[in-house]
């Protein structure tokens, strides 16, 4: 009879210290990236102050500004707890298409091209058919997810060769390049001193931002991703919220296939190759967590310019690339151990 | 009633006076349980009498506070599973242990395979299995993969697998449950013939007709308390039955109104068919009708389809056919969404898994329904409305939390609960179903959350509670169900109920044959 009041005393205990660790774990997850991004720059600025200059920093922004865009939408995905590897090959496809329209996919394709064509809006025609095709190659994969209960990795994964594929049939395997200065405009100019590259992520992150936090479909999202069964029995439907997501990551790789083609003046069949990954780990590294619901744009933000950071400053340092690669790999790594580390501890009660 | 000390060398198991509790929650108090060589034991009792818990405690996968288990004459101490294992005591779980799409002959030596070296020796393993599948009389080849056999033969490789272990006590979880008939019979001679060998079976069920048939002697728990043991053949299924029940009843009596006009009425509800997955009892012919202002009470014991034919009701799950009728109008309900906007709501049984976000803030567990209400066009939330809205029910419900932005998984479970309950009364429903609204919180937190039932009833809700406790449901609602292996067996007001009397609607309803063929030895 005595004996039980013990044990429960010994409960009440033991829990305070577990309350404050959690506390200190969840400040580091909620800060841990930006603190090491701070720590980043400063060590690169130390190495070499012209790290640190307006210039450079607008040139590690431009870099990573086509990563960017469509790490917003990957960061919807894998806040449902999915994942989406088709977003190279749609970045293609859709870039390939955009690029045929505005100039053939047959011997017009290297012209130099004609400025007045399409009254100056050949860019416009460009950016609807990029952006149009793009969700609606995210659309169907998200259908057919839902649908057919098919893993989003699996249908995904098709979907990469698929539109792989398409892109190489469209161009024949060769690129569509030289575009006129209004498209250009759109990868290498520049407004009110900002590349047009980096103020079109500005505003992709943004809106993400406050499509996440300040409209219903943010909290569906977190929902769909954080609990589905309790999300559908609270009313919502989750496969339309899933199908939704491939979309908006699929009108964001189109997007980014825009400005990709922009920026070269070219659009490739092999343009994109391997970004899938690039976004995936600027989403991860920026504390999204891939069994969803936890997350959001400002980390993805953050995970995505530390990536830039990381490549721009070891070049700056004339680090070996091969080294490179292997630095940014153990860093996405230690990103989503800590982030289960804090997860387990979090986890507890 | 009977002097245990001369018993006592006849004793395998010996469980004295063993207590566990839970934060918030005293599991066992002082539970005792003598299990005798040779003995097929039985271990009754109602939902959360602490049965599952006592199981788990001597399968090694919990520990008790106090009191002194022994086996063998040699007090336990704390042994892992598979020391357990190793002693002797292997329990057959409810929920089968089994890795689907391995053969029969590798389900049945899992860990323990035999070998030659450092190599699976197959050879050996086959014919072993071979061996003990004959004892049981299980006619498979040993290198079937489990998923192809049936039900009742994944149990006996279950216990083939306790048997190649040497049991000398196999626990035996509610072994029928998922069984046919003429499986139950077979699994009852084997029973019979592991007895004959000297192995002890601690056999847990809710059909008390079985008792009479295969058990020597009982032991019933109350509350997480002893509440005696007899030999089988002293007792009648009625006295079983009353101890199973008889406690101090602990809620105050409600008073019990007459309901309104019907909100909703189902007709003939039927699912026959298993659902991909899931373990839901099929559902067989259901009609009922509930009105405003009136709580329904649904009783039945766990695995009886209460929770089935709510879901289908709610769109969760669908169904084969029946029609459904809200507010006189045949209404499809395929989805929680269509039922939501007619003007349901649902409390899910399982907190965490079904009802919360639980990484997520008070805020938005509470509001994620509602959000349409109060928008800012396009398509922005107002988050001044949205918290007044929290606020409102926070108070009402007078939910303990520093803040809206607490995390939900930190709060308690009483708390989670009025969460939940609060999502769903802030889409004012004509209709509310509750699923076992007070499992796992604590006393304070249940009254409160009858209270609030009560007073949703009064304001013209309708209110649907399913619960496995008797005396909740006898003192919160107006009018009782009760429902068994998916039909309904009886319909009556709270006032004219007992225990007893919906004790015997839920175990004995009329075409329960193993009763009908135990109530003449009876």
């Amino acid at each position: 009879m005595a004996q039980p009041t013990p044990a429960a005393t010994t409960g009440k205990v033991v829990e305070p210290p577990q309350r404050q660790r959690f506390e200190w774990i969840g400040f580091l997850q909620k800060f841990g990236v930006f603190i090491f991004l701070i720590l980043l720059i400063l060590f690169f600025t130390s190495q070499n102050p012209r790290f640190l200059s307006v210039r450079n920093l607008f040139n590690i922004l431009t870099d990573v500004s086509i990563y960017g865009i469509m790490a917003v939408g990957m960061t919807l995905v894998i806040l449902t707890a999915g994942v989406d590897l088709s977003v190279g090959a749609i970045l293609a496809l859709a870039a390939m298409c955009g690029a045929g329209a505005v100039k053939g996919t047959g011997e017009s394709r290297s012209e130099t091209p004609d400025p007045h064509k399409f009254g100056g809006l050949s860019w416009l025609i460009a950016l609807v058919i990029c952006i149009g095709l793009g969700t609606l190659a995210g659309y169907i994969q998200g259908k057919v997810s839902t649908k057919f209960r098919i893993p989003p990795f699996i249908v995904t994964l098709g979907g990469m060769t698929v539109w792989r594929g398409a892109t190489l049939l469209i161009g024949s395997g060769s690129p569509i390049s030289g575009f006129d200065p209004g498209y250009t405009w759109w990868g290498n100019g520049s407004f009110l001193g900002v590349p047009v590259p980096v103020l079109v992520f500005l505003v992709v992150a943004v809106s993400g931002y406050i499509a996440l936090r300040y409209t219903p479909y943010g909290r569906h999202v977190y929902a769909a991703g954080g609990n589905p069964e309790a999300a559908r029995l609270t009313g919502l439907r989750v496969d339309r919220v899933l199908t939704s997501v491939y979309a908006i990551m699929g009108c964001l790789a189109g997007l980014a296939g825009f400005i990709q083609s922009a920026r070269l003046s070219s659009a490739e069949a092999t343009a994109g190759l391997g970004y899938e990954l690039t976004v995936i780990a600027s989403v991860v590294i920026g504390g999204t967590s891939l069994m969803g619901g936890l997350g959001g744009i400002a980390g993805t933000v953050v995970g995505t310019i530390l990536i830039g950071v990381l490549l721009n400053g070891l070049v700056i340092m004339n680090v070996n690339p091969y080294y490179q690669q292997i630095i940014i790999g153990i860093i996405i790594v230690l990103a989503v151990g800590f982030d289960t580390y804090a997860k387990s501890r979090r986890g507890r009660r | 009633m009977f002097p245990l000390e001369r018993m006592s060398d006849d004793l395998l198991l010996k469980v004295d006076r063993v207590g566990k509790r839970f934060p918030g929650v005293v599991a066992l108090d002082d539970v005792s349980l003598n299990v005798r060589r040779g003995e097929v034991h039985a271990l009754l009792g109602e939902n959360g009498a602490g049965k599952s818990t006592l199981l788990k405690i001597l399968a090694g996968a919990q520990y008790q506070d106090s009191g002194q288990i022994d086996f063998d004459g040699k007090s336990l101490g704390r042994e892992l599973p598979h020391e357990r294992q190793r002693l002797g005591i292997v329990t057959v779980y409810q929920e089968f242990t089994l890795m689907p799409n391995m053969s029969v002959a590798e389900n049945i030596f899992i860990g323990r395979e035999p070998v030659r070296g450092k190599f699976l020796s197959w050879p050996t393993m086959i014919k072993e299995a071979r061996a003990v599948a004959a004892k049981l009389d299980l006619r498979v080849d040993p290198l079937t993969p489990v998923y192809a056999l049936s039900v009742a033969e994944q149990q006996m490789v279950e216990i083939a697998r306790a048997l190649t272990m040497n049991a000398r006590l196999i626990i035996l979880d509610e072994p029928t449950a998922a069984l046919s008939d003429r499986e139950v019979e077979k699994l009852h001679q084997i029973a019979r013939d592991l007895k004959a060998q000297g192995i002890s079976i601690i056999y847990v069920t809710h059909r008390l007709g079985e008792v009479k048939q295969v058990c020597d002697r009982l032991t019933v728990l109350r509350d997480g308390k002893y509440a005696g043991e007899a030999d089988v053949k002293d007792v009648s299924i009625d006295q079983i039955v009353r101890m199973m029940v008889g406690r101090n009843v602990e809620y105050l009596a409600g008073e019990h109104h007459q309901g309104g006009e019907v909100v909703v009425r189902v007709e003939n509800l039927t699912r026959l068919k298993r659902l991909p997955g899931s373990q839901a009892v099929p559902l067989r012919g259901i009609t009922l009708e509930i009105r405003r202002g009136e709580i329904l009470g649904l009783a039945g014991l766990v695995g009886a389809g209460r929770t089935e034919m709510v879901r289908v009701l709610f769109g969760a799950d669908p169904f084969e056919s029946g029609q459904v009728y809200f507010e006189g109008r045949a209404v499809t309900v395929s989805s929680p969404a269509e039922a939501i906007e007619l003007g349901m709501a649902l409390v899910p049984e399982d907190r965490k898994q079904q009802g919360l976000f639980l990484t997520h803030s008070i805020r938005m567990n509470l509001t994620l329904p509602s959000l349409k209400k109060f928008l800012i066009p396009p398509f922005f939330i107002d988050q001044r409305a949205e918290s007044e809205l929290v606020e409102q029910y926070r108070k009402a419900l007078s939910i303990r939390m520093a803040n809206q932005e607490v995390i939900v998984g930190t709060l308690s479970g009483g708390n989670q609960q009025k969460v939940i309950l609060a999502r769903c009364m802030a889409l004012k429903p004509k209709l509310l179903i509750v699923d076992e609204p007070t499992r796992g919180i604590d006393i304070g937190a249940k009254a409160e959350v009858h209270q609030l039932l009560r007073q949703l009833a009064r304001n013209g809700t309708a209110v649907v509670v399913v619960s496995s406790e008797l005396p909740e449901v006898i003192s919160l609602c107006d009018r009782i169900v009760t429902v068994k292996e998916g039909r309904i067996t009886g319909d009556m007001p709270a006032r004219e109920a007992t225990e007893e009397k919906l004790m015997q609607r839920m175990v004995l309803a009329q075409g329960e044959q193993h009763v009908q063929v135990a109530s003449p030895t009876a």
